[in-house]
């Protein structure tokens, strides 16, 4: 597929690719962690910061409307992008994590003792706390799922636990690991949750920007999160999509301007959904900026990224498993070359021949000498780390920009660290 | 700046052979340390005699920089009083603040100058530190006691 898929052409878009780092070329691969931006979202961002800047919807002059129309433009994009019924069913928040707290905090409002929210072990810290704080303070019990050894959701040990039942009021959990790469079946948890009449939440973030999801009712959520920064867009802007009924039932999450309707000392009332959520002057350029990735991924071709995903992860994938010492935590199967049914998020272990483990903050120091960018941690994700039994790991994430050559300069560095660690220096 | 600067011998031999792991009895007191952003992680104990250190032990998890840097941290603060630890603290501390642009004392910080390649890697101090930034709270709560 890479004859057909252009990725030079892609790539002259990002000119940070141009960038050498310490003597080599820049492979960057911790686009999990956050994208690279192309140059026409900058534009856009520029543009509207130079030519149309004013604040949203109160502003009633001509900037003011112009504002207002690339503020509600990018709500538009956002919502045509994940296949929405209408815009109004999209809520910006400051990020994912914004979303899932504006999640946590409506529907776990109604929630008391001997009520149940389940999760699972895989979750990034994003989708564990918040509800951690929502059980601390209604007295619900926080519960979750477990993974097999095969890296999914052992869904056979939560019927043996009843881990979905009568008492279960939120079902919150993600849609593609950050860690294992894992694509969680979203439609089976989502209807086993309804069943009980319980709420699911899904965290999206690394699925939006590879799988073409719409239209996004489709999935069974009643709420969904995602982030800019992730699909090419700017830092600061992140997205709940919620079912227009669900959204419409949900209290408001912070109070302030705009997300009002009447105010008066005695009490207010508030602005219907999307406007409800969206107290204070919102990220007006950044949504300006996720618009424009919106445009941009969909010119490239969501099938052609999602393809061109798979081509490079199941390469990386083939390369590592060749590679002595190395461990990889989570799906690393392959068919013909290409990753099958999972995300871009490749994590891994590094063991020398002599049996060192090579702490993963080592091996992101050696391989940014070599001008190789990936992240070593625990990716947010430190339960989940424990269930596999180590402190931390390297991942690598590629995405539309990333070549077969960048994961060979990624494996041949891999293999120099682990030689220099094991004493061969 | 190169990566074998940064990784000396020193440094992985004491990362692949850490001196005074474990935790040991009998101690004044005990302190656990994380570095949230990697997930390193150190239980350090402390024991005193008036104020001489006689034993420093720990239990960490981390990257070779936190590990060799703890266990040369426990070579040099053993068998010396509090005032001289918490001087070789401080040293070790401005060295590794100084970017690089620092003579180390061989004859004070011993072992612990391999540690002036570290420096250069803004990333990687905190990892130096975590082992001493243990060790200076455990001792400041064993005096505590001891006053208390």
């Amino acid at each position: 597929m890479s004859d057909r898929y252009d990725v030079d052409r892609v790539r002259a878009d990002f000119p940070v690719l141009a960038r050498t780092i310490n003597g080599y070329p820049l492979t960057y691969l911790d686009s999990a962690n956050t994208s690279l931006k192309p140059r026409p979202v900058v534009d856009a961002m520029s543009d509207h910061y130079l030519f149309h800047n004013a604040n949203v919807a109160r502003a009633m002059h001509t900037l003011g409307a112009e504002a207002t129309a690339g503020y509600e433009g990018g709500r538009a994009k956002v919502a045509a992008f994940i296949g929405a019924a209408t815009p109004e069913e999209i809520v910006f928040t400051k990020n994912a994590s914004e979303a899932l707290n504006l999640a946590a905090n409506t529907l776990g409002a109604g929630l008391g003792v001997g009520d149940e929210i389940v999760i699972t072990v895989m979750e990034h810290h994003s989708n564990i706390v918040p509800w951690q704080l929502v059980a601390e303070r209604t007295g619900a019990t926080l519960r979750w799922f477990d993974i097999t050894d095969d890296f999914v959701l052992d869904l056979d040990k939560a019927r043996a636990e009843n881990l979905i039942n009568e008492r279960t009021k939120v079902v919150s959990f993600t849609f593609v690991s950050n860690v294992l790469g894992t694509v969680n079946p979203v439609n089976e948890l989502s209807a086993w949750a309804h069943s009980v009449g319980a709420r699911v939440v899904v965290d999206a973030s690394q699925a939006v920007p590879t799988l073409d999801v719409g239209p996004i009712s489709d999935l069974g959520a009643d709420l969904v999160a995602f982030t800019g920064h992730k699909m090419l867009g700017p830092t600061g802007v992140g997205v709940l999509w919620g079912r227009a009924d669900v959204l419409a039932s949900l209290p408001p999450f912070l109070g302030g301007g705009e997300m009002i309707a009447v105010v008066e000392m005695t009490g207010s009332t508030y602005a219907e959904p999307p406007y409800r959520f969206e107290a204070g002057t919102p990220p007006i350029a950044e949504v300006v900026g996720l618009g424009a990735a919106c445009d941009y991924l969909t010119a490239v071709g969501r099938s052609a990224i999602t393809a061109h995903e798979a081509d490079i992860t199941g390469y990386a994938l083939d390369g590592l498993r060749a590679l002595e010492g190395i461990r990889i935590l989570g799906p690393s199967a392959t068919i013909d070359g290409l990753a099958v049914n999972r995300g871009g998020a490749v994590a891994f272990t590094v063991e020398t021949a002599d049996g060192l483990d090579v702490h993963p903050h080592d091996v992101m120091t050696m391989l940014d000498s070599r001008g190789v960018a990936v992240r070593g941690g625990h990716h947010c994700a430190r339960p989940l780390h424990r269930r596999l039994g180590v402190t931390a790991s390297t991942r690598l994430s590629p995405y539309l920009y990333s070549t077969r050559a960048e994961v060979d300069r990624l494996i041949e560095a891999l293999t120099w660290t682990r030689d220099f660690f094991g004493g061969k220096r | 700046m190169s990566v074998e600067q940064l990784y000396q011998d020193i440094i992985l031999d004491h990362y692949k052979q850490r001196h005074h792991a474990g935790l040991r009895d009998p101690y004044d007191a005990q302190v656990s340390h994380v570095n949230p952003s990697c997930g390193d992680e150190i239980m350090l104990r402390v024991a005193l005699d008036g104020d001489r250190v006689t034993d420093v032990s720990y239990e960490a998890v981390g990257c070779s920089i936190s590990q060799a840097s703890t266990s040369v941290m426990s070579d040099l603060v053993i068998g010396k009083t509090v005032t001289e630890g918490l001087a070789l603290a401080a040293e070790f501390s401005d060295m590794m603040h100084s970017q690089g642009e620092w003579e180390p004392n061989e004859d004070t910080l011993e072992d612990a100058v391999a540690f002036i390649g570290v420096a250069k890697f803004p990333a990687r101090v905190k990892c130096a530190l975590l082992g001493w930034s243990a060790w200076k709270d455990a001792v400041a709560r064993a005096t505590a006691k001891e006053e208390s």
